[in-house]
């Protein structure tokens, strides 16, 4: 059973290996034929011709964070649907019921969440 | 697992390898084989993007370089050329970038888009590594190509990358939920998280293919898949009229070239998901039809390059049809929409079966 994972090991190293390669080769090209060239001016921070003013990790806006919540609530919710449904049909109606309690539990705080407005975005 | 062919053991003989490593080297030659064919049709679809989306907008598209001076399909040497000038471009590594994570932000983006087609079942019998967890696999490998994203806007220091990363990451959690609902959808009518028994759940007609009775999950799948990859119209990652290049604006040379690479491959990526969750995969629309030619008949490789090719073609066309969606309207879309939508079709599959109507029937034995 195990063994089967194998070529997925493999292909994670070769995958690995080729993007090394593949940037490998810019930087390769760029020292062998004297491509690289770095100054001040090039290398400054681009911000359309400006001098770069402040730091860019600036304050950002709460609601991704929001987001960020919002999705492990639901994604965790996927999780423990994909077990179900593969079972679907060893477990028969009492298990639909069973997921049916816990999807409406889940649909209520959803919608708590749309009217109190965390879905909004403007 | 594939086994090693016969033509290839004398060769394995003469380096008189053991028998495990015969396996693990011929394994690594497949990854090699399927990477640089992947590699070759994604340069193909950058020119397919050009000269596509050129005739949507009746002008010409890149016909200038031909393929070792042959007469006809000009412009068909232009993704090469494009290789050939990425690799002489330097990468610049701007000063107040964080070195490390500005490049390992380029591999983490590129090395998933690769990894993924490891479970990817092509033609019958033809599947690299057939594990039970295939489906599980690819929706944990397609959501770390966002960390890739994340890394490259902050390590950069720069605005513009920076609010292209923090669109890139609420944009892609969003449409990941809806993305998941859908293939819940799917793994329930098919019983299985292996892509191979998904497709043979899907065997016997066209009538049993799953985008008939979960037709809403299929055009959710495919427009959340366009939003994952940060695809027109759903590009404000990218956004080049505001923020210019998003994320990857302080990237140049190889390094950019790799998200540009990673970023078609999950095209082609999503396209071949589609194709084989709702649409057969490899199987044939025409099976059992006896007044057709063998060739139309037949399952194989021919079918999910088609029907691959029939998706990658609708992303380019919403891409010269539709204009960008503005940020809170994708939001709105995500999660006022899709996860209802989803949530509904869900419930009502669940039902259906209960009450033993249509093909859900046989999803209860008791």
């Amino acid at each position: 059973m195990l063994q089967n994972y194998l070529p997925i090991l493999i292909f994670l190293g070769v995958a690995t290996g080729l993007s090394l390669l593949l940037l490998g080769l810019g930087f390769g090209f760029g020292a062998l034929f004297g491509i690289r060239k770095p100054y001040a001016e090039k290398q400054s921070t681009y911000e359309c011709g400006f001098e770069p003013f402040e730091d860019s990790r600036i304050k950002f806006d709460v609601r991704y964070y929001l987001v960020a919540i919002l999705f492990i609530v639901f994604d965790l919710e996927i999780a423990f649907l994909f077990p179900w449904a593969v079972s679907l049909s060893k477990i028969g109606a009492v298990g639909i019921a069973a997921v049916g309690i816990f999807l409406l539990i889940l649909v209520v705080g959803f919608i708590y969440e749309w009217k109190k407005g965390a879905l909004e975005w403007d | 697992m594939n086994a090693v062919p016969d033509l290839i053991q004398p060769v394995f003989d003469f380096l008189n390898l053991p028998d495990w490593l015969r396996l693990v080297a011929w394994t690594v030659m497949t990854a090699v084989m399927m990477f640089l064919t992947i590699i070759i049709f994604m340069a193909f679809l950058t020119l397919a993007e050009r000269r596509v989306i050129g005739s949507m907008q009746a002008r010409i598209g890149p016909n200038r370089i031909r393929l070792f001076g042959l007469p006809y399909f000009r412009g068909l040497a232009q993704p090469f050329a494009d290789v050939i000038k990425l690799m002489f471009k330097e990468i610049i590594l701007p000063t107040g970038s964080n070195k490390f994570l500005f490049i390992l932000a380029p591999l983490l983006t590129a090395i998933p888009a690769l990894a993924t087609w490891a479970v990817m079942p092509f033609w019958p019998g033809f599947t690299v590594a057939n594990v039970d967890a295939g489906l599980l696999y690819i929706l944990a490998l397609t959501s770390t190509g966002v960390y890739g994203v994340i890394l490259a806007g902050w390590a950069s220091n720069s605005k513009y990358a920076f609010l292209g990363a923090m669109r890139a990451a609420a944009q892609v959690v969003a449409y990941e939920i809806a993305m998941g609902f859908a293939l819940v959808g799917v793994v329930m009518a098919a019983g299985s998280l292996n892509l191979g028994q998904i497709i043979s759940a899907q065997s016997g007609g066209i009538s049993n293919w799953f985008f008939i009775w979960l037709f809403p999950l299929f055009i959710i799948y495919f427009i959340s898949g366009i939003a994952e990859t940060n695809r027109a119209p759903f590009d404000v990652v990218e956004g080049e009229s505001e923020i210019v290049a998003g994320f990857h604006v302080d990237y140049s040379g190889m390094a950019f070239a790799l998200f540009f690479v990673a970023e078609y491959i999950n095209m082609i990526l999503i396209s071949a998901l589609t194709s084989i969750f709702f649409l057969g995969g490899w199987l044939s629309p025409f099976a059992g039809v006896e007044s057709l030619p063998a060739i139309l008949t037949t399952s194989g490789l021919h079918w999910l390059v088609f029907k691959i090719c029939f998706f990658l073609f609708c992303f380019l066309w919403f891409r010269a049809t539709f204009p960008r969606y503005r940020y809170d309207q994708i939001m709105r879309l995500g999660w006022k929409v899709f996860i209802p939508l989803t949530l509904v079709w869900i419930t009502v599959e669940a039902v259906l079966a209960v009450m033993k109507i249509g093909p859900f029937a046989r999803l209860m034995a008791n």
